[in-house]
């Protein structure tokens, strides 16, 4: 399935973009991260999560192809 | 259709007279007792030497405002509130300037004290909104919610 994902603040200065198209095999959200980390191994020093659909997700969480974005730690206020 | 929520942001920092202009507009509700406030603050903190002279923030807008949204519901859920308005920056504010605003107002006080920290803790924690602090050498790092 084709996903395209959105990256924000220190993760999209990591890759260098803000969107990107990825072809996933494992649809678990979990094969997403591994294959995420594959790409881009800077990830693994951040506390990162995954949302879809605007809600965060778990590793275990379906892909639907819905808007996925990668989230670095929040920092509001 | 995509449900749209109200936008949250301001671009830059908030100015102390939308905050005044803000509370003067309550002044014809009269079934208002107490408004509680919280302001925050960009500080200059200072990380191996070097001092943070600016955040500039960016933020997962569509997620961010559906976030504030929830926020808003579960606030409104939890207590007996007259109103409440929220505002966050976005792009570049300086230290000493205002970054995020909350107002929260009911009959009475002990309600809003206690919905004014609950809302900004849930800001805090489920809002993706992300910060990069500017040094004043123009390096610069990541901020982190503690």
């Amino acid at each position: 399935m084709k996903v395209e994902i959105k990256y924000f603040g220190m993760l999209a200065e990591i890759t260098g973009c803000s969107t990107e198209r990825f072809t996933v095999v494992d649809l678990k959200m979990a094969g997403l991260k591994k294959e995420l980390l594959k790409k881009y191994p800077d990830f693994a020093n951040t506390d990162f999560r995954m949302a879809q659909n605007k809600e965060l997700v778990t590793d275990t969480t379906l892909l639907t192809g819905k808007e996925i974005a990668v989230l670095p730690p929040f920092a509001g206020g | 259709m995509e449900k749209k929520y109200k936008n949250t942001f301001k671009q830059g920092a908030i100015p102390s007279e939308f905050i005044a202009n803000a509370i003067a507009k309550h002044q014809s509700k009269k079934d208002i007792g107490a408004h509680n406030i919280f302001l925050g603050q960009v500080r200059a903190d200072e990380v191996d030497g070097k001092i943070v002279s600016a955040i500039e923030y960016t933020a997962y807008e569509e997620m961010a405002n559906q976030k504030f949204h929830e926020v808003r519901e579960a606030t409104f859920e939890k207590y007996n509130l007259s109103c409440m308005h929220v505002y966050h920056s976005l792009g570049t504010v300086e230290t000493g300037e205002i970054c995020l605003f909350v107002f929260v107002s009911s009959p009475r006080r002990k309600e809003v004290f206690e919905a004014l920290e609950y809302v900004v803790e849930k800001i805090k924690s489920e809002v993706p909104v992300f910060g990069k602090e500017i040094f004043e050498d123009e390096s610069h790092q990541w901020k982190v919610n503690s």
